[in-house]
C-alpha cells in the first residue's frame, strides 16, 4: 500500500469526507457518556463539592491545546521542508480548533476558579502560560489571514508556528518559575487527592471524545480548504459536495 | 571573487550604522518613547514612592519592550522597498551573517540608547544601586536578544497588510521569557536575594536567540520576497 498516495490533496479529499463523520458520531457518544458519568456518575467531591465537575471538560481541553499546537507545527514544518500542500493546508486546519481548546480551557478555569478561589482569574502559572498560548494562536491565525497569497502564507506561518514551538517549553517554564518567585496563588491544580477511579473513567472517556471531535472537526475543516485552494482543479468540479 | 563573510557583516553594519546616522531622529524617537510611556506610570498608578519602587522593574521593562518591539519596522522595510534587501538575499555570503549584521545594527541604534538610558528612569523610581546596576546588565543581556526575536517577527510581516500591529502580536509573545527574568533579575536585585539565576537565564536565552533567530530571520525573508 502506498501511503504517499494520501499525500495528494486529491486523493484525501475523499478520505477525509469518508473519516470525519466517524470521529465527529465518536465524539458525541464518547461525550455523552463521559458527560453522564461525569455529572451522575461520579460522586460529589468532598472538599471542592460539585464545582470540581468541570475538571471533565477543562483538562481534556487543556490538553489538546497544547498538544494541537504541536502537531500544527509539525506539519507545518513538514510543509515548508517538503514543500507538500496538503501538510501545509493541515496546519492551518489545526489552528482553529487549537485556539478554541485553548480558550476552552481557560474559560472553564476561570469558571472552577471563581468557587474554589473566589475570583475568576488568577496569575497562576497554568492559567498564564495557557493565556500565552492562545496569543500564540492569534497570532498565527493573523498572520496566515495577512498574506493572501496562499503559498507565501503557508511558508511564513509555518517559520512562525516553528519558533513559538521552540518557545512554547521555555514560555511554560519561566511562567512557572515567575510564579513560585511570587507567590501568588497558594492553592494549586496539582494538588488532586487520590483520585477516584469512576472520575478517572469519566475523564479518560472525556479525553478520547476531545480527540474524537478535534480529529473530525479539523478534517472537515481541511476539505474546506482542500476546496477552496484546488477549486480551479480538474478533480475539484467533479468531486461535488 | 565573493569577500569573506566577516567582511560583509562588517560592511552590511557599517552601511546601516551610516544610514541610521543620516536619520537621527529615528533613534531619538524611539528613546523619547520608551521615557514618556515610563512616565506615564507614575501618572496612572500615583506618586507614592513605596509602590513606585515595586513596580519599578516590571515598568522599566515592559516599557522598554515595547520601545523595542517599535523600532523593529524599520530593521527591513527601507531596504525592502528599494530592493537592497532582494541583493542580500542573492549575495554569495551566507544569508545569517549579513542578518545578524542588521540585527545588530538595529540594537546598536534601538537597543543600545535604552541600556543608556534605563538607569536614569530606575532613578526616578527611586531604585536601590545595586539595582540599578542589575538593571543596566540586564537590560544589556536582554535588549539583543529581543532585537534578535523581534527581527523574526519584522521579516514575516513584511509588505503584509497591518504590518506594525501585526508585528506586535506575533512577537510580544515571545518576549514573555525576557520580560519575566529581565524585570525578575531587578527585582531580585531590589530585594537583595541575588539576581545571579535571573541574569544567566536571560545570557541563555540571547545564546539561544542567536543560534536559531538567524536562521530563522533568513527564511522568513527569503518567503518575503518571494
Amino acid at each position: 500500500m502506498n501511503w504517499f498516495k494520501y499525500s495528494s490533496p486529491a486523493a484525501f479529499y475523499p478520505l477525509a469526507g469518508k473519516m470525519a463523520p466517524w470521529f465527529l458520531a465518536a465524539g458525541a457518544a464518547l461525550g455523552a457518556i463521559g458527560l453522564y458519568i461525569g455529572f451522575f456518575a461520579a460522586p460529589t467531591d468532598f472538599q471542592q463539592g460539585d464545582s470540581y465537575r468541570i475538571i471533565f471538560i477543562h483538562v481534556p481541553a487543556a490538553w489538546m491545546s497544547m498538544l494541537i499546537y504541536v502537531v500544527m507545527a509539525f506539519w507545518a514544518g513538514i510543509g515548508l521542508a517538503f514543500n507538500t500542500r496538503l501538510s501545509s493546508m493541515m496546519a492551518h486546519a489545526l489552528a482553529p480548533t487549537g485556539a478554541l481548546m485553548t480558550f476552552l480551557a481557560l474559560w472553564t478555569g476561570s469558571l472552577w476558579g471563581k468557587p474554589t478561589w473566589g475570583t475568576w482569574w488568577v496569575w497562576d502559572a497554568r492559567l498564564t502560560s495557557e493565556l500565552i498560548l492562545l496569543f500564540l494562536y492569534i497570532g498565527y491565525l493573523s498572520l496566515a489571514a495577512a498574506i493572501d497569497d496562499p503559498r507565501k502564507a503557508d511558508k511564513a506561518s509555518a517559520v512562525l508556528a516553528l519558533v513559538g514551538v521552540i518557545n512554547v517549553p521555555i514560555i511554560y517554564y519561566s511562567v512557572q518559575w515567575w510564579n513560585t518567585l511570587h507567590q501568588g496563588a497558594s492553592v494549586s491544580i496539582t494538588r488532586s487527592p487520590s483520585m477516584a477511579a469512576i472520575m478517572l473513567w469519566g475523564m479518560l472517556v472525556m479525553v478520547f471524545a476531545f480527540w474524537s471531535y478535534c480529529i473530525g472537526a479539523v478534517l472537515l475543516r481541511l476539505r474546506h480548504i482542500i476546496r477552496e485552494r484546488e477549486r480551479h482543479a480538474a478533480w475539484a468540479g467533479a468531486a461535488g459536495g | 571573487m565573493a569577500a569573506g563573510a566577516a567582511a560583509a557583516f562588517g560592511a552590511v553594519l557599517a552601511r546601516d550604522l551610516l544610514i541610521a546616522y543620516r536619520r537621527r531622529a529615528d533613534v531619538l524617537t524611539t528613546l523619547f518613547f520608551f521615557v514618556i510611556v515610563v512616565s506615564l506610570f507614575p501618572l496612572g498608578v500615583g506618586p507614592e514612592p513605596d509602590t513606585l519602587r515595586e513596580i519599578a522593574p516590571g515598568v522599566v521593562w515592559v516599557s522598554a519592550l515595547l520601545a523595542a518591539m517599535l523600532s523593529l519596522a524599520r530593521m527591513f522595510s527601507g531596504d525592502f522597498a528599494d530592493g537592497t534587501l532582494e541583493q542580500l538575499v542573492l549575495a554569495p555570503q551566507p544569508l545569517t551573517w549579513l542578518v545578524l549584521a542588521k540585527v545588530a545594527a538595529h540594537w546598536l541604534t534601538a537597543g543600545l540608547p535604552l541600556v543608556v538610558i534605563g538607569p536614569l528612569l530606575g532613578l526616578q523610581f527611586d531604585l536601590p544601586a545595586e539595582a540599578l546596576v542589575v538593571l543596566v546588565v540586564s537590560l544589556l543581556i536582554g535588549t539583543p536578544a529581543l532585537s534578535m526575536i523581534g527581527a523574526v517577527g519584522a521579516a514575516l510581516t513584511l509588505g503584509v497588510r497591518g504590518g506594525g500591529a501585526l508585528t506586535a502580536l506575533l512577537v510580544l509573545p515571545l518576549y514573555v521569557p525576557v520580560l519575566i527574568f529581565g524585570a525578575g533579575a531587578v527585582a531580585a536585585a531590589a530585594e537583595g536575594t541575588g539576581a545571579g539565576g535571573h541574569l544567566s537565564l536571560l545570557g541563555a536565552m540571547l545564546m539561544l536567540s542567536l543560534v536559531f533567530a538567524p536562521w530563522a530571520i533568513g527564511a522568513a525573508l527569503k518567503i518575503s520576497l518571494e
